[in-house]
């Protein structure tokens, strides 16, 4: 569950490196303070997005259902503050509650009725659009009250973005929850062997769905903080968010078939998607050779994990 | 340097772990056509010695020789291409596919693009006949009997024009019928010159079978001796290092009167039919039958771990209602499974983490664990159990099958369940190890546990148990008190031979 020292360090080695690299390749742009910042306020959604995700992936599943997500949770904030004028705060704490429902039924499809979490998630991606457009028209909300803006515009100190500040918390929370509780030591036994975990008194099924609830409001806390950032309630916000945040996962050394992976090595890989793109946009790449680029860091990512995890297996004996 | 009629020879071999020297300085021959069994307790090197020969591990000093060639070390391939063959306690075929594929899996049979069926055919049925056996070639493999997917294991290698043979517990799932002739197949490989590396912990059959028997210990090589030239006797002491006169320990029978566990009517579709028996405080219950007979079914339903359809079962007096394992350790119940592997220990967690798995809730105060006290139950159960682990964090997939079933069986004791159950708690474990189990069970049942043990190996039944239950076809076929145990009296209840 906890791999050697040795694999966690190629990630870091490979975002130092892409920091290296960017710092040669524009110096006065890329290494300041300022662009610091930039970069990892650009990831702070992402990250929150990648903790949750880290826990469903843990357990051996998926949740395609983030990217969306983004969308109908900005619908429903905005549309509680705008057509109903409920008071930001309530509207945030209901959306969050949205965020967990909807993880609840995802993981209810995935563990009573056993269809599998590519599907489930593929298709509750699909169906939480559905409501979105349905209920917005495909129409963007906005007119909210500028007090909303704080969360996903505003500073800490000045200079800390506040959706840093939720980003490194949550990660922080997660950690503590993966490595301290008997909640994270249950993700990890059930995602590398169910049966015998099942076997051993835990009651997989609750596991599961806590995972699943788990990435539920992490994708929801997510979507909120966009829609603050965009100022307004887009039920197509979100498309393809998936994709990156479980790169930033996998990145990170979690292991596709469940039970592997540690939520430092997640951060340092949601820093390299971040540090990734705003490096390329600052050296003029255009956007689509962007695309090109993150696929190829991926695969080169886990490529090099592979075989560190190989010569490990070789010299010790599988 | 080496022996004429010697295929392979190990030159000063040496192997380390993290934290354990798996193999130390090992010289060995090996002659052509010979039957040669390695034996030694679990730890010992065996398994690690093999996988060296058959390349899926490298040496970090000595040297092979094979057929006169020196070599450092094998890969896989470059093993199977030299002629060495193992096959796995836990076969290596495909099972959606049929027995003539997986004999000829990875050698063509055909052109470049097409694989040539009829060919294919031909080829697996001259195997089949020049064996000596009756199976369809295409036959599914997962159709098929442990004993049957051995043969195609042992064609396979045939068609790979095997030389050296290694047989990794070869008849771990075999009935008495299945191994003679398994020995007569054994036997014909022999005729044709091929030598064969047994690994077993059966004595009678090493005795039966091989021409020398090797001994490991704490991978030093112990000795080597002509199988005629050696007793049981001082086989187990070579083995072992010390007298086992008394393999199964001096039981005081501490059955009490008290009934703990009542199990009524018990169903399950086909599988179980109208279980009903009890089980008293202090007592080792034994249950006996042939594979098949539904035990394993019987004990899971007890566990909670499978549904069943009618019966009951009353614990202390109280009938229980359990929905899964989770209920049943609630209620005081724990099983160890029988597939170590697959069920029982994580591998990829470490020692302590499997240790404290199934009590973790209960050592956590609002979520988080109590690291001081999950140190303590963990330290008290691999002193308790002797389990041998450099440190508590070792992952437990580098330990010997028999510490990694020591850990299991941690896992369940933590519990502190009062009905323990185990199945097949000493299969593919070594002497020493099983010994130690022995002791642990005869303990908890003086401590006024009920112990249930589900066991094929006649004499650990015999000599284990205070009484047995033996089942036949999903029923409870008849029950023997200790004065009534004997092996006869069991068979005949268990596959239902009046004699």
């Amino acid at each position: 569950m906890k791999r050697s020292r040795f694999n966690n360090y190629i990630i870091l080695l490979v975002l130092i490196s892409l920091i290296a690299f960017f710092s040669i390749a524009n110096f006065k742009a890329f290494l300041t303070v300022d662009n610091f910042f930039t970069v990892i306020r650009q990831v702070s959604m992402l990250g929150i997005a990648a903790v949750g995700m880290t826990f469903v992936m843990l357990v051996g599943g998926l949740d395609l259902s983030v990217g969306t997500m983004q969308g109908l949770t900005g619908v429903v904030v905005a549309s509680m503050m705008v057509n109903f004028g409920v008071n930001p705060i309530i509207a945030i704490v209901v959306t969050l509650g949205v965020g967990i429902l909807v993880g609840y039924a995802n993981g209810l499809i995935v563990t009573k009725l056993k269809v599998t979490p590519f599907i489930t998630t593929l298709s509750m991606m699909t169906i939480i659009k559905g409501i979105a457009f349905t209920y917005t028209g495909g129409f963007p909300i906005y007119g909210f009250n500028e007090s909303f803006q704080i969360l996903g515009q505003g500073y800490v100190l000045s200079i800390i973005p506040i959706p840093v500040v939720i980003m490194v918390a949550i990660f922080i929370i997660g950690w503590i929850l993966l490595n301290n509780t008997y909640i994270g030591r249950y993700l990890y036994s059930v995602g590398g062997n169910e049966e015998a975990s099942r076997l051993s008194g835990i009651n997989v099924k609750k596991v599961k769905m806590t995972a699943y609830m788990s990435s539920g409001l992490t994708a929801a806390i997510a979507g909120v903080i966009l829609c603050s950032r965009l100022n307004s309630g887009q039920p197509n916000a979100g498309a393809g968010f998936e994709f990156d945040v479980i790169t930033a996962v996998v990145l990170g050394g979690v292991s596709l078939s469940g039970g592997v992976g540690r939520l430092q090595s997640v951060f340092i890989g949601v820093l390299i998607m971040g540090v990734l793109s705003n490096g390329m946009t600052i050296i003029s790449i255009n956007e689509y050779i962007q695309w090109i680029v993150k696929g190829l860091v991926l695969i080169i990512a886990v490529a090099l994990d592979e075989m560190g995890r190989k010569k490990s297996r070789l010299s010790v004996g599988a | 340097m080496c022996p004429e009629n010697s295929i392979l020879s190990i030159r000063n071999v040496s192997k380390e772990w993290p934290g354990v020297l798996a193999l130390d300085n090992i010289s060995l021959d090996f002659k052509k056509g010979e039957v040669h069994a390695i034996m030694g307790e679990n730890g010992a090197g065996k398994s690690t010695l093999m996988k060296i020969i058959a390349g899926s591990f490298w040496p970090d000093k000595g040297r092979i020789v094979f057929e006169g060639k020196e070599y450092f070390h094998f890969d896989p391939k470059q093993a199977i291409e030299l002629g060495i063959s193992i096959i796995y306690q836990e076969f290596n075929l495909i099972s959606e596919l049929n027995v003539a594929e997986n004999i000829f899996l990875g050698i063509k049979q055909g052109n470049r693009f097409f694989i040539n069926k009829k060919d294919l055919y031909k080829n697996a049925l001259e195997l089949i006949d020049e064996l000596g056996v009756e199976l369809d070639p295409k036959e599914i493999i997962s159709n098929l009997s442990p004993a049957y997917q051995q043969v195609v294991e042992i064609l396979r290698s045939i068609s790979r024009n095997v030389k050296l043979l290694i047989m990794d517990e070869p008849t771990a799932s075999l009935t008495k019928t299945e191994t003679s002739k398994l020995f007569e197949l054994i036997q014909k490989l022999k005729a044709k010159g091929v030598t064969i590396l047994y690994i077993s912990h059966r004595l009678e059959e090493v005795f039966e079978i091989s021409d020398r028997i090797t001994v490991l210990r704490d991978g030093c090589l112990i000795a080597t001796q002509n199988t005629s030239d050696i007793s049981d006797n001082e086989l187990v002491r070579l083995m072992v290092g010390r007298d086992l006169s008394n393999m199964y320990p001096n039981k005081e029978y501490s059955r009490q009167d008290k009934e703990i566990l009542k199990i009524t009517d018990l169903s399950q579709g086909t599988n179980l039919h109208n279980i009903s028996f009890n089980a008293y405080k202090g007592e080792i219950l034994g249950i006996g039958g042939l594979v098949g007979a539904g035990r394993t079914e019987m004990a899971r339903c007890i566990f909670g771990a499978d549904n069943f359809d009618n019966g009951t079962i009353q614990k202390n007096g109280v009938k229980l209602e359990l929905k899964s394992p989770e209920d049943a350790i609630k209620a005081g119940i724990a099983y160890i499974a029988e597939d170590r592997k697959q069920h029982g220990v994580l591998l990829h967690m470490t020692v302590a983490e499997n240790i404290t798995l199934a009590v973790l809730k209960k050592i956590s105060r609002l979520l988080f664990i109590d690291k001081k006290a999950e140190n303590k139950i963990v330290s008290e159960y691999i002193q308790k159990l002797d389990i041998k682990t450099p440190f508590s964090s070792q992952s437990v997939k580098n330990l010997s099958g028999g510490n990694q079933q020591k850990v299991v069986i941690a896992k369940l004791l933590a519990t502190e369940s009062d009905v323990i159950i185990l199945d097949e708690p000493t299969r593919g474990i070594d002497v020493g190890t099983k010994h130690e189990i022995y002791e642990a069970m005869n303990t908890l049942a003086k401590e006024g546990k009920v112990i249930i043990m589900i066991s094929s190996d006649m004499l650990e039944l015999l000599g284990v148990s205070d009484r047995v239950l033996v089942m036949r076809n999903g029923a409870i076929a008849g029950e023997l008190s200790k004065n009534e145990l004997s092996e006869e009296k069991v068979i005949s209840l268990a596959s239902g031979l009046t004699s």
